[in-house]
């Protein structure tokens, strides 16, 4: 198990114990604190130059990782390869070397492909990879983002800071997640930062978007999906990436919505307390009732929102140590 | 020979003591006097927010505001300040645990008492500068240490000190309430 | 021509293994045993230590000639070859243009002529390779062609596939197919299962080899067809084949080393070098496929050598080309999977010479028109192709110092077992002290 990114990068949960995980929350946390400045930037990154490296076009995380970079006072270098180097053929390796010739101490990368942040680390070993998601493989920001906000909204409401109840209120917390988990990253980051840090989970979801060999996942299949929105504390919806074919894993979207939408109906066997939560950019009366999404304990604003800081503290963590080489 | 009261070693990490210097008793009348000679530099219709730099100075801040409200009349604000974003040696020490920052009132023309537990190079107290400009302009900034152990590498003075103790360069200090240690970091 | 001497060896011949050594003069053996008198001149091979047996027959080579020359050309894939103890090979017809007609295939044999080993073709079942049409199989059978496949992909159409065995029956050829189901394997890029659902990768499943393999059991059954299937890669599927080879179904196939010496836990770093269709399977198979080497069930090791220029392997796994380098360490991972020792010797030169050799029809009883005979018992009379190798040596891949053009070894930095000291191909010595010379 790893127990702090500090000086690593960041390309997957996988392996990252509770303590390493604890100890990116609670950075995150302070860099909330400097949101509410009225100067909202540190030097801490300053010198600093991070690329950000978008093979897959995300304007959100992009405008989100960019803002956590810009606030912590490092240079920004935007490139936008998916329209460039790739149509023209040329290699990952090449790209990231060309890019690194540019002078770089970190790539925060997006890829369409499983993968590709842990090849580009290998390729060049001296930059910090942030991956901002990679192909069906892992998303970390968006987990610790996901798992950041539980903690805030459960720390509130236990009159605490999240930085004083560390990983407890996780302990036995109850989570469900919903929808295309077969090629979901979010799933399997949020999956894994639940599990360090002490939650159950359970998935939902029709037999064609369970993962394969679910069995060898630390999750259980929820037999009953009504049952299972009257157990959870917290309900995780992922998009269904139709765009991308998963639409052709059921019948049709109106099928899906049927079965395992979070309609309205639905939505009223949560317990209020129930936190309700989408990675966006959500379909709306796909895997979610419009309605339902504005309700207030669906905190997905509050996600975006805490985006920017958990995204300062992967990159603070990650970079701001590292000697001039390159070295931790 | 009086035994050594040495601090608790989970709360101090790799610091090992090896002669106590200071007890609380001598922490308690250092600040008392302290307050005295920080009443005695500003006049009492100025507002003072008093600053613990953490994690070290957060402690004294808060019995130094007490010890000033139990002198004076005014109410006086406390708040705690992080500067590990602002350091200049990121690269050279390991990351600090980042911790809260609170600066309870608006810093613009009042009068903001610095606190540390020791200082040492005067970076910290660099950093601190930096990073108080960013919540706006004090009419002025004065500073308070518990010990002043030289070494200075910046041009940064303090206003009001505990007490002075030379040491060496490998020595370290630990100061809290509770006492002034002298003794080294085990390495890890 | 030149003679040659190969001095105190361990001959392998077809049933045991002896001292003694072996004398070659203008491409042949004339003697073997323990020659006394060796006339002056001689070149002398010392073979001390080492098996001496019939050169290595490889089922399974991707050439990349014609159209992919920057990975790999008839003459550097035949040095690699005699560096890996090979002396035929038989080229895949996956090039750009697929070899399917008389033009391109002649080309191919004419290149490999001039090369310091016999190059056998196996032509395209289908034009292009497309799975629409049968290719001329009659025509390239009288060039000399006696192994047909789209490999690369299997034939998909079962009623082609039909049609395909029920044509070349009575040719004197046998068809060998890539088993994968397309629509089952698609987009996959490793094996399906706990570690590609971890990782995010897409499944190759092995029910997509293991379900056309009993398609094409059946279709054999069907049309009395000869069939062999190429780089099995599960337990299934080898007891599948085992079990129609038991009804007297003409039905032979081949492992691959990379499928019984690494498996899908390879993946886990997402370097595209150990990507590979089939796909490395779990852990499971390689201990099926390993057994099954040394019970003696598995007619022939096969390296499926597929050479990808170094760019196509720094894509992203799923964009990069399937595929990986094999002759040059396929002696010593069958070596190994064997278990090491003398004992093994003679199931060494079976699966890696003996029985390509007859799978090819590249035999001195096969009547071969176009190449000189492989497989052979080391006897006087027979073509002089031979490998001496030494099963105790020890050597480091290194994927810089091969003599393929590419480097997309996943064996790199790796030690292995034994190694060819000398390679005799078509009466030349190729290879000696383990040099090309």
């Amino acid at each position: 198990m790893i127990d702090s990114i500090r000086g690593q990068s960041l390309l997957t949960l996988e392996g990252l114990s509770a303590r390493a995980l604890v100890e990116i929350l609670d950075t995150a946390e302070t860099f909330v604190e400097v949101q509410s400045r009225t100067v909202k930037k540190v030097p801490a990154l300053k010198g600093r130059v991070v690329a950000s490296l978008f093979f897959e076009e995300s304007t959100r995380t992009r405008l989100s990782f960019e803002t956590a970079a810009k606030r912590l006072s490092a240079d920004v270098l935007s490139l936008a390869v998916a329209s460039s180097s790739v149509k023209k053929g040329e290699s990952l390796r090449d790209t990231i070397t060309t890019i690194d010739a540019l002078g770089i101490d970190a790539v925060v990368m997006r890829h369409q492909s499983s993968g590709a942040a842990l090849q580009v680390s290998r390729y060049v070993p001296h930059v910090r990879v942030v991956n901002a998601g990679d192909g069906q493989h892992q998303h970390p920001t968006q987990g610790l983002l996901d798992v950041f906000t539980v903690r805030q909204i459960l720390a509130e409401r236990h009159d605490t800071t999240g930085q004083e109840s560390g990983a407890e209120l996780f302990e036995g917390l109850h989570v469900l997640i919903v929808g295309d988990v077969r090629h979901s990253r979010v799933a399997r980051s949020d999956i894994q930062a639940y599990t360090a840090l002490g939650a159950q989970v359970k998935i939902a979801a029709p037999g064609t978007l369970l993962p394969v060999d679910m069995q060898e996942w630390p999750v259980t299949l929820a037999d009953d999906f009504s049952e299972a929105l009257e157990w959870a504390d917290v309900v995780g919806l992922l998009r269904l990436q139709h765009e991308r074919g998963s639409g052709s894993f059921v019948p049709s979207l109106a099928e899906f919505t049927a079965t395992y939408g979070l309609t309205m109906e639905r939505a009223r066997r949560l317990r209020s307390e129930t936190i309700i939560m989408h990675p966006g950019p959500m379909n709306r009366g796909v895997e979610i009732d419009s309605k339902v999404a504005d309700l207030p304990s669906a905190v997905i604003a509050r996600q975006v929102t805490n985006g920017v800081p958990v995204r300062m503290a992967a990159l603070y963590l990650s970079v701001a140590g590292l000697k001039e080489d390159g070295a931790a | 020979m009086t035994e050594i009261e040495r601090p608790d070693a989970s709360r101090y990490g790799s610091f090992v003591a090896r002669t106590q210097l200071l007890s609380a008793d001598d922490v308690q009348r250092a600040l008392r006097r302290i307050a005295h000679e920080v009443l005695e530099r500003n006049s009492h219709d100025e507002e003072l927010v008093i600053i613990g730099l953490q994690t070290g100075g957060v402690a004294f801040a808060k019995r130094l505001a007490q010890e000033l409200q139990h002198i004076g009349e005014n109410s006086v604000a406390v708040g705690a300040l992080d500067v590990a974003f602002y350091r200049d040696d990121l690269s050279l020490n390991p990351l600090r645990d980042a911790t809260t920052t609170s600066i309870p009132v608006d810093l613009n023309g009042r009068t903001v008492v610095l606190v540390d537990d020791v200082l040492f190079t005067g970076r910290t107290i660099r950093a601190a500068l930096n990073a108080l400009a960013e919540w706006g302009r004090p009419t002025s900034i004065q500073l308070v240490v518990m010990v002043d152990r030289g070494h200075r590498e910046l041009p940064i003075r303090p206003d009001f000190v505990g007490k002075n103790l030379p040491t060496s360069h490998h020595e370290a200090i630990l100061a809290t309430l509770e006492g002034v240690w002298i003794g080294s970091e085990e390495k890890a | 021509m030149s003679s040659l001497v190969i001095r105190n060896g361990m001959i392998a011949g077809a049933t045991s293994l002896e001292m003694g050594d072996v004398l070659v003069v203008d491409g042949t053996i004339v003697e073997t045993g323990e020659i006394s008198s060796v006339p002056s001149g001689v070149a002398v091979v010392d073979a001390e230590g080492c098996w001496v047996g019939p050169g290595f027959v490889d089922l399974h080579t991707h050439l990349r000639e014609p159209g992919r020359e920057e990975a790999e050309t008839i003459e550097s894939g035949a040095r690699a070859g005699a560096i890996g103890g090979f002396t035929a090979l038989v080229a895949m017809p996956n090039t750009e243009p697929a070899l399917d007609s008389v033009a391109l295939v002649s080309y191919v044999l004419e290149r490999g002529a001039r090369t310091v080993l016999d190059i056998a073709v196996a032509g395209a079942i289908t034009v292009g390779r497309a799975g629409e049409r049968l290719a001329p199989m009659g025509e390239l059978a009288a060039l000399g062609v006696r192994l047909f496949t789209d490999d690369g992909t299997g034939v998909q159409d079962p009623s082609l596939m039909r049609r395909a065995l029920t044509y070349a029956a009575p040719l004197g050829v046998r068809l060998a197919q890539h088993c994968e189901d397309e629509s089952l394997a698609s987009n996959g890029t490793m094996n399906e299962g706990a570690i590609s659902s971890r990782l995010g990768l897409i499944g190759r499943p092995a029910l997509a080899e293991e379900l056309m393999v009993m398609r094409d059991i059946e279709l054999v059954r069907l049309t009395g067809g000869a069939l062999h299937f190429l780089h099995l890669s599960t337990a299934r599927s080898l007891a599948l084949v085992h079990e129609a080879q038991r009804q007297g179904l003409r039905v032979t196939f081949e492992v691959a080393p990379h499928h019984f010496t690494l498996d899908e836990s390879a993946c886990e770093g997402f370097d595209p070098i150990f990507k590979v269709h089939p796909p490395l399977r779990s852990a499971a198979d390689v201990l099926a496929l390993r057994e099954a080497l040394r019970s003696g069930m598995v007619d022939a090791v096969a390296t499926d050598h597929a050479p990808h220029a170094p760019e196509l392997k720094d894509l992203a796994f799923d964009e990069a080309p399937a595929g990986m380098l094999g002759l040059e360490h396929a002696a010593s991972l069958t070596l190994e999977a064997l278990g090491g020792g003398s004992d093994v010797a003679l199931r060494f030169f079976e699966l890696l010479s003996r029985g390509p050799a007859r799978i090819a029809q590249l035999r001195k009883s096969d009547a071969h028109p176009r190449h000189s005979s492989h497989g052979g018992s080391l006897v006087a009379g027979e073509d002089a192709n031979i490998v001496v190798f030494d099963p105790r040596a020890r050597w480091h891949v290194d994927a810089d110092g091969l003599q393929s053009r590419a480097r997309n070894t996943p064996y790199h930095g790796r030690e292995l077992l034994g190694r060819v000291r000398a390679t005799v191909a078509k009466g030349q010595l190729i290879v000696n002290e383990g040099l090309l010379i």
